[in-house]
């Protein structure tokens, strides 16, 4: 069973009682869950559509993180915690909770063992914790503006922070010791008029063979205020580091890169909101995407289902999308 | 020069600015403080200091989300993400992205319940800027005109009594004092920079330039025998105040301040203005504006005022700190505010848009109430529910604070213009 973003459409709306922000797939593919402005972190079983709420957080929280056996859930708050769930459970209650950071927790990553959890936020500083126990196992500092996205090499030996400014930073996790610095800093702009940074890496992945890694998030933002930019994706030659190639978007003027997702066939996925929100899909040697498929609203955060055919997306009228890619 | 034919004759105007700034030359290097330099006592010199009402505003441009600063409401559907913070009032809670305002509250007040009716930037603006809405019969001076005419007789300085302190541009004088004259019109310092042209050309001796202006002087006052009228003397006061400007240039210069106090106001722009506002306001200036930019969120707005009100704490805490610790808060006005607030509603984009229904507004200072908290919004703050406050209010209150009866009137060429909208009143609650 193979994707065909060509036939991408709409199979699902599950309804939320508030906007929905960031989402994640169980690595089990029985749920989806996704994150509110109300608070609540909801859980939707795919057959059936029941709805759970996890309530526990004294802000809104900015990402998820799901254990691999799919049993705990993590979440990431922008009031300084972490919290783990059981992310199956009837009346979930949180296992743990943990002061990580000072202010904003922006962005999590599990290591590809699933030992490590890796979170960054507005205080610029990346922690690792043990997922295990919630033990802090180690701090990342360096970074000079807030930390927006985070992604463990397959090899599980370096993390990488990709911030505001448009660094990524790559670390080795075993020593804490700064390996280098890629450029991704055409994602970031510092508008003088209007005195703001704006942009910044929101997403980044691997391509499955490693070969390439691609950073997300606008560029030409030119009056940042006015959510006036466009989506791209910069895609890195991972062993130089030099600038392969630029996606960019086709009539999707006032949107940015929410997330990404390198899928196993070999194309580049990614969920934009701004404007009306669309999933865009590029191949690895095309500057523009191979399709575009339009949302009915804002999106705003994606996920793919373990299957590769299903696509998560939150939306500002408060639904949880999923596109299948597929007939 | 004659004492002025149409000047209201009282004490203050019979000092004349050419005796004034011809004092303050011959005493300078007796002066304690470089606005005061009239006073060869230096105790009458710091009492006259000490004394003197000032004022000084700051511009949150493009609109402060009140949310996100001195109205939160944490936990609802307009909340937002940011929690809301304790502060040194017992009971009052503003945005965690005050901690340091916070702990200076005691010395502030709030304003919840302002409705301007106005969603338009420019027009919100001229509310804030006059008291009053704006409309095409007549111009009104901005608010930085009114409390430099009004507390003239009360300020010592030579220097021009409206200052402003833009992000960045060039400098220059503003035509923003209407009926009171360009004497009233506000000298920008864009970037913080000194006032254009202040410094003596370098082709230009210094002997030469003094000849040049005596030549000017004696012109003038020839002139002034038989037509004199109040635009020439704005004229002739311009170029002694510009004078005077490029004598005092270095109250401009605010690496004059300690090294300490440069790094506690911080290395960014509105650090620097603000500790520029606290040296030009020692300095017997009246007014200064500072405008921190930019607020204007239709976009990302949590991102956004995590950036920008982060950067604005820690200074305006600073300058409230050092104004009380110095015993001048009890003489300074000190006001943020807006063009408008913002909406309670998040739009799809994390932004929020214009809203001028309910919002908010901090001061203190003179005589304004530690501590205050005047009206309220509904629980998510969609609407005012008590004591709602217009423009109009808030223009009769800053004079009042500083001492000024706000329902007085101005003498423009013999006639009465009032001072603030007569429609409106003053606070009192809010006044000690």
């Amino acid at each position: 069973m193979s994707a065909d973003p060509k036939l991408a459409h709409i199979v699902a709306e599950l309804p939320a009682d508030a906007p929905l922000m960031a989402c994640r797939f169980d690595p089990t593919g029985k749920y989806v869950f996704a994150t509110s402005e109300n608070r609540s972190i909801y859980r939707w079983e795919l057959a059936g559509g029941k709805r759970i709420a996890f309530t526990g957080h004294d802000s809104w929280m900015f990402d998820l993180a799901m254990s691999a056996d799919g049993q705990t859930l993590i979440s990431a708050g922008g009031d300084d915690q972490l919290i783990w769930w059981p992310a199956a459970a009837d009346a979930p209650e949180p296992i743990r909770k943990v002061k990580a950071h000072e202010g904003w927790i922006r962005a999590l990553a599990l290591s590809p063992d699933g030992k490590l959890l890796a979170s960054g936020g507005n205080d610029r500083v990346v922690r690792l914790w043990n997922a295990a126990d919630g033990t802090k196992v180690s701090e990342f500092a360096g970074a000079e503006r807030d930390i927006y996205s985070l992604l463990f090499h397959p090899g599980g030996q370096w993390l990488l922070a990709g911030d505001l400014d448009g660094v990524i930073r790559q670390w080795n996790v075993a020593d804490g010791a700064l390996v280098r610095t890629l450029d991704a800093k055409a994602l970031h702009v510092y508008e003088g008029g209007q005195q703001v940074h704006y942009g910044g890496v929101r997403a980044m992945v691997l391509s499955p063979d490693a070969k390439w890694l691609v950073a997300g998030g606008l560029h030409k933002g030119t009056n940042p205020l006015g959510n006036v930019q466009e989506p791209l994706a910069m895609r890195l030659e991972w062993e130089s580091a030099k600038l392969a190639r630029q996606h960019l978007t086709e009539g999707n003027a006032n949107e940015r890169i929410w997330a990404m997702h390198y899928h196993s066939q070999g194309f580049l996925l990614a969920g934009i909101g701004g404007g009306k929100g669309a999933l865009i899909f590029w191949n690895e040697g095309e500057d523009k995407p191979f399709h575009t498929f339009a949302l009915p609203n804002s999106a705003r955060g994606m996920s793919v289902h373990p299957d590769g055919i299903q696509v998560a997306t939150t939306h500002h009228d408060g639904k949880l999308r999923i596109t299948k890619l597929m007939a | 020069m004659k004492n002025c034919d149409y000047s209201c004759r009282t004490a203050e105007h019979l000092i004349t600015r050419r005796n004034f700034v011809t004092s303050l030359a011959a005493v300078g290097a007796a002066a304690v403080m470089p606005g005061f330099g009239l006073f060869n006592s230096p105790a009458m010199a710091a009492e006259m200091a000490r004394q003197q009402k000032r004022m000084i505003v700051i511009n949150m441009a493009g609109g402060l989300s009140q949310l996100e600063s001195w109205d939160p409401k944490p936990g609802t559907a307009t909340g937002g993400p940011f929690r809301a913070i304790p502060t040194s009032v017992p009971g009052l809670h503003i945005s965690e992205l005050l901690p340091k305002t916070a702990r200076v509250m005691h010395q502030l007040a709030l304003i919840r319940s302002i409705n301007t009716h106005e969603d338009d930037h420019g027009k919100g603006a001229h509310i804030m800027e006059t008291g009053r809405r704006k409309t095409p019969a007549q111009d009104y001076p901005a608010l930085g005109a009114v409390v430099a005419r009004a507390l003239e007789g009360n300020s010592a300085s030579a220097l021009p009594g409206h200052i402003v302190i833009s992000p960045g541009g060039g400098g220059g004088r503003n035509a923003d004092s209407a009926y009171l004259g360009p004497r009233y019109g506000s000298v920008v310092l864009g970037g913080g920079k000194p006032p254009q042209f202040s410094e003596r050309p370098a082709g230009l001796a210094e002997d030469a330039s003094i000849c040049a202006n005596d030549l000017r002087r004696k012109v003038n006052d020839r002139f002034a025998l038989r037509r004199r009228t109040a635009q020439t003397d704005a004229y002739t006061q311009s170029y002694e105040q510009g004078l005077e400007l490029m004598h005092q240039r270095e109250i401009f210069d605010i690496t004059k301040e300690s090294q300490q106090d440069q790094e506690r106001y911080g290395s960014h722009d509105f650090g620097r203005h603000c500790l520029l506002a606290r040296r030009l306001i020692e300095r017997g200036i009246t007014y200064v504006r500072v405008t921190h930019a930019n607020y204007d969120t239709h976009c990302e707005n949590f991102n956004f005022h995590f950036e920008q009100v982060g950067e604005f704490d820690g200074p305006f805490a600073t300058l409230v700190t050092d104004l009380a610790d110095r015993g001048l808060l009890e003489h300074t006005l000190i006001v943020v505010l807006s063009e408008f607030g913002r909406t309670p509603n998040i739009n799809p984009l994390y932004g929020r848009d214009h809203w001028s229904k309910a919002w908010s507004i901090c001061m203190g200072g003179a005589k304004i109430q530690r501590g205050a908290v005047i009206g309220a919004t509904n629980a998510t703050g969609t609407e005012v529910i008590g004591r709602q406050v217009d423009g109009g209010h808030l223009f009769h209150t800053y004079l009042s604070a500083l001492g000024v009866k706000s329902t007085g009137q101005f003498d423009v060429a013999g006639q009465k213009m009032p001072m603030a909208d007569p429609a409106f009143e003053p606070i009192d609650e809010l006044l000690s």
